[in-house]
């Protein structure tokens, strides 16, 4: 795999990430449990698809086939999404959906901080317009989460069990491919084992308030890095690919 | 051929099809005109990743040249250095507060970037007795607020 190849995959990456979470936290639109809740989950599902195009756009351009965003997000199978596994998990309970949003922008925000001085203009652009839109999302996810725990015994439960289920897909997000230990070597992207401190730093530091129980750490699932997915994303893009599959080349 | 000075005052005809009392040079969205050998190219900027009023403001800035009689020009779209709301000027500030909204906090206000709330004066009243509804509004760039003098719910542009 030389560079160009390297940054294809990561910049493809990155937009699928974006993609398929803004579009599970779009499933909340006209059904979040209050009228500011919908309002907030369908502005930071805005502001990862408007994210998933700017990279995606790139993408396409670095792999110099013609294919334009539209061809990338709406003409790809499950297999060849390369997202992480825990953005395409079903949407679950409002609890579910806010750790599982939680513990990404933990991760992202610290990633987007780093690309923000990326020694590649395209990525550097991106993450630096996405990192203060992130932040933004690292807040709610966080305040939401911290009353769900120090809230009722039933939003409690609730929090930890989500909590608890979604924790197997973290361990992912952490783990180089091919791809992202070139780019990180080139100085490029940073690698992704420095980005744990901050991470472990933000989550302990939320659980702790919202006095929940820091799962043990155990196996780990992945696959979506390389293509495999959890039955949820092949369902997710049947819905979100139909038009584009039924009526080829339609635009908006 | 008219000058860039000229070319950015044309454009001051395009608005933010969301908060119409502003023009994105007020806003900050326009970057740059520049005319070479008879092209004139106008840079513009995004506010959010996803705001969707992006693509109809290049839109009304093709159409606002093309009207004027120019036909050699392009619209470029740059994302870096990244718009911040210290680049709305003085002008759309107070255009934004007439229009009901609060203007943004500085972003160098350290308040702000460690995430405390600055006070937020309400744009109907004044009263700085306000409190924090929700960080998301009715678009990406607004947060909801409420005046708990005057109770009447507003807008603020949030600190970006």
């Amino acid at each position: 795999m030389n560079q160009q190849e390297a940054l294809f995959r990561f910049a493809l990456r990155m937009g699928d990430n974006a993609l398929v979470l803004g579009h599970r936290i779009s499933e909340w639109c006209g059904h979040a449990p209050a009228l500011e809740e919908d309002i907030a989950q369908t502005n930071i599902a805005l502001d990862l698809i408007g994210q998933a195009r700017n990279y995606l756009t790139y993408a396409g351009e670095v792999e110099g086939k013609g294919r334009k965003e539209d061809d990338l997000a709406y003409l790809r199978d499950s297999r060849e999404y390369i997202n992480a596994l825990i953005t395409e998990q079903p949407k679950g309970d409002f609890a579910h959906t806010i750790v599982r949003s939680f513990l990404w922008d933990a991760f992202h925000r610290p990633l987007l901080n780093a690309l923000a001085n990326s020694s590649d203009e395209r990525l550097k652009g991106i993450a630096e317009k996405a990192v203060k839109e992130v932040a933004y999302h690292l807040r709610h996810s966080s305040e939401w989460l911290i009353r769900f725990g120090d809230g009722t015994e039933e939003s409690h439960r609730r929090a930890q069990t989500a909590l608890d289920e979604l924790w197997r897909f973290t361990g992912e997000l952490f783990e180089a491919d091919e791809a992202e230990q070139i780019l990180a070597k080139e100085g490029v992207i940073p690698p992704l084992e420095s980005l744990k401190a901050e991470w472990n730093a933000t989550v302990d530091r939320v659980l702790a308030e919202a006095t929940l129980k820091r799962p043990s750490e155990g196996w780990m699932a992945s696959g979506g890095k390389k293509g495999v997915h959890t039955e949820h994303l092949s369902l997710m893009l049947a819905e979100m690919q139909t038009l584009q599959r039924s009526y080829p080349g339609v635009e908006w | 051929m008219p000058s860039a000075a000229e070319i950015e005052q044309l454009l001051e005809a395009v608005k933010d099809p969301e908060i119409p009392v502003i023009s994105i040079r007020e806003l900050g969205v326009l970057r740059e005109v520049s005319v070479n050998n008879g092209e004139v190219e106008v840079t513009i900027t995004p506010t959010y990743s996803g705001c969707p009023a992006m693509d109809f403001m290049r839109l009304e800035v093709e159409r606002t040249l093309k009207q004027a009689g120019i036909g050699n020009f392009q619209v470029k779209q740059v994302l870096s250095p990244a718009w911040t709301t210290d680049w709305i000027n003085e002008e759309g500030r107070r255009k934004l507060l007439e229009f009901g909204i609060a203007p943004p906090p500085h972003s160098a206000d350290i308040r702000t970037l460690k995430g405390e709330a600055p006070p937020i004066a309400c744009p109907q009243c004044g009263s700085t007795d306000t409190a924090l509804v929700s960080h998301f509004g009715s678009t990406a760039c607004k947060a909801l607020y409420k005046c708990n003098a005057c109770k009447e719910p507003f807008d603020l542009f949030k600190c970006h």
